[in-house]
């Protein structure tokens, strides 16, 4: 097996006082998609802001291609390659769905016209609203934004946080499309509740409980495996 | 809606609301009201001293909105640039003056002299702005009742510096020869330096727009206004842009205290805390954040304080109090802040 992308080892975090994260161990493996699984208030969403460095990790280790990153500040770890899709449709409102776009792309090189090309063809409505305060957009058009500009730039691992969240299932299954195609260009980490869309995307999966990895394995596994499914997400 | 909005407009085709017509016909009253009293060649004098004015209250507003809509930063000390300002304008005309540049000398150096002066306290304010976010200002981000305090005493330090250095006294400011007198337009008699004062603040004003809306730094520092995170994991260094957006806003209200001092032609340790009075009024009127409504609000305040102080001086400051509440009334955000 290749080495990780991005391995955690140990990882602790806290929040105002509260221990979230206690001691999070995971990897993913470059040329995969690994979704992190859970329940609400797991700790999925935190476990992707200690990684870009928007929360400090008080403990453990975060490495990326094999350095450690969980002491830089976040726009360092942006150029080193990690790019970060939030949750809830981050977009900048008050901008232009070109500026959204433009901001994240500083450099305009042949290679990010190339990737702008691919999102116009993975999302033509963002054509039509190309000149449009991204304010105006739907959900889903927000959501295509967001994901959109963030992979315009060639990343080397992207992190999405519940994209379907909010989404009318026509949409996310165009969503889940589009992100098996970036996956094929992109090392992948996505947090998703949707299971219909972690298992359609995800290659690899860890499940998060009480701020612990409580399980992992591969996607084909998870898919037949009732009695963790019930168990930790619910379902099955 | 003018497109420099680091705020948000409305989003377009929306029915003009009553709350529109309300700021218009406000802005109309305003403007044409002070005319039952005030006889139109005196009206015009005032106009271009209120205009004056609004524009070097822009120049302290504009760097006080953008720091708070960028940074979420109060910052109290602000008034303490412009008064810093001042002085620097102050000594730098006086040295200039001795090498008989300022109030004699061809035009060439008294322009020049005046030129000197804006650019020393622009210098000195962004020294200073980068200075203050660096040691002070940065270890109270996220936290506005730490910035009140701290911000309001460090204009108290830099205002007690001040009088180490130049004295606790009123200093008389030498007005450069070129500035001196005035034009007369039909029959108006106008002052030179407030010609002067309007180009300088339509200049900062048109600069700021096409800085704002041209350039990537423009670009960044309008999604930074909305939400930095956004920014910060495309991999800006948004705590080197507040700097930078905190020094801008220092130097400019700087170069507004020189000109202050000119246009008053005294200087007082404790002008900071006037200015800032009325730039605080100026970004509440206009809209926290937005540059556009900074200038807005500053053309309100200017005229506003010059008309009712020819009336009713006693009012001057009271009625732009008075605006500032209708304005919250109407809409709390400001004219063209965001929601
Ligand atoms: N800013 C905060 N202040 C206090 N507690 C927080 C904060 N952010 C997160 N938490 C807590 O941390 C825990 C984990 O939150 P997190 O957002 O990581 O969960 P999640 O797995 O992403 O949940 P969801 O599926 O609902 O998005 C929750 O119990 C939450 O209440
Ligand atoms: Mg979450």
């Amino acid at each position: 097996m290749s080495d990780p992308i991005l391995a955690l080892e140990g990882v602790h975090a806290h929040i105002g006082g509260h221990h979230i994260l206690q001691g999070v161990s995971l990897e993913a493996r470059p040329g995969r998609a690994t979704v992190l699984l859970g329940r609400n208030g797991a700790g999925k969403t935190t476990t992707l802001r200690t990684i870009m460095g928007l929360v400090r990790a008080s403990a453990g280790t975060i490495r990326l291609a094999g350095e450690r990153i969980e002491r830089r500040r976040t726009f360092e770890i942006a150029r080193l390659g990690v790019g970060y899709v939030p949750e809830d449709q981050a977009v900048l409102s008050h901008l232009t769905v070109e500026e959204n776009f433009r901001l994240a792309m500083p450099c305009e090189s042949e290679e990010s016209a190339r990737r702008l090309d691919t999102v116009f063809r993975l999302f033509p409505a963002l054509k039509t609203y190309w000149q449009a305060k991204a304010g105006v957009l739907s959900g889903g058009q927000k959501q295509m934004v967001a994901i959109g500009r963030a992979f315009v730039t060639d990343h080397r691992l992207l992190l999405i946080d519940e994209p379907s969240k909010g989404l009318a299932p026509v949409v996310v299954d165009h969503l889940i499309e589009s992100l098996r195609h970036m996956r094929d260009e992109t090392t992948v980490i996505l947090v998703e509740q949707n299971f219909h869309m972690a298992r359609h995307v995800g290659t690899d999966y860890f499940i998060l409980d009480d701020g612990r990895v409580v399980h992992g394995g591969r996607m084909e596994d998870l898919v037949n495996d009732h009695t963790v499914k019930k168990r930790y997400l619910g379902i099955g | 809606m003018n497109a420099l909005d680091v705020a948000v407009g409305q989003p377009p085709g929306r029915p003009v609301s009553g709350r529109h017509l309300a700021v218009g016909a406000g802005a109309a009253a305003l403007v044409l009201v002070p005319l039952i009293w005030i006889d139109p060649t005196t009206y015009l004098v005032l106009t271009v001293a209120g205009l004056a004015m609004g524009m070097l209250l822009f120049l302290t507003a504009v760097g006080l909105t953008l720091i708070f809509g960028l940074m979420d930063v109060l910052n109290l000390a602000h008034g303490a640039f412009f008064a810093w300002g001042g002085y620097v304008g102050f000594s730098v005309l006086q040295r200039l003056d001795a090498l008989g540049w300022v109030e004699t000398g061809s035009l060439g150096q008294s322009v020049g002299s005046t030129l000197l002066a804006l650019a020393a306290a622009a210098g000195v304010g962004a020294v200073l702005g980068v200075v203050v976010e660096r040691v002070v200002v940065r270890r109270v981000y996220g936290d506005h009742l730490k910035q009140i305090l701290i911000t309001v005493g460090l204009s108290l330090v830099m205002a007690e510096v001040i009088k180490i250095v130049w004295g606790p006294n009123d200093e008389m400011v030498l007005v450069p020869q070129a500035l001196q007198g005035s034009y007369d337009l039909f029959d108006v008699v106008v002052n030179r330096f407030r010609v002067l004062a309007v180009v300088v603040g339509v200049a900062v004003f048109g600069g700021l727009h096409l800085l704002l809306r041209r350039t990537r730094l423009g670009l960044v520092v309008r999604a930074g206004v909305e939400n930095r995170e956004i920014v910060e994991v495309m991999g800006y260094d948004i705590g080197r842009i507040f700097t930078a957006v905190f020094a801008g806003g220092a130097a400019l209200a700087a170069v507004g205290g020189a000109m202050w001092a000119v246009f008053r032609e005294q200087i007082h340790p404790g002008m900071g805390d006037e200015n800032l009075i009325l730039a605080l009024i100026v970004v509440i009127i206009g809209g926290m954040g937005s540059v556009t409504g900074s200038f807005v609000g500053a053309v309100v305040v200017g005229l506003a304080f010059n008309y009712v102080s020819f009336l009713v001086p006693k009012l001057a400051l009271g009625v732009n109090i008075l605006i500032m509440v209708i304005v919250l009334l109407l809409r709390p955000q400001g004219l063209m802040g965001q929601e």
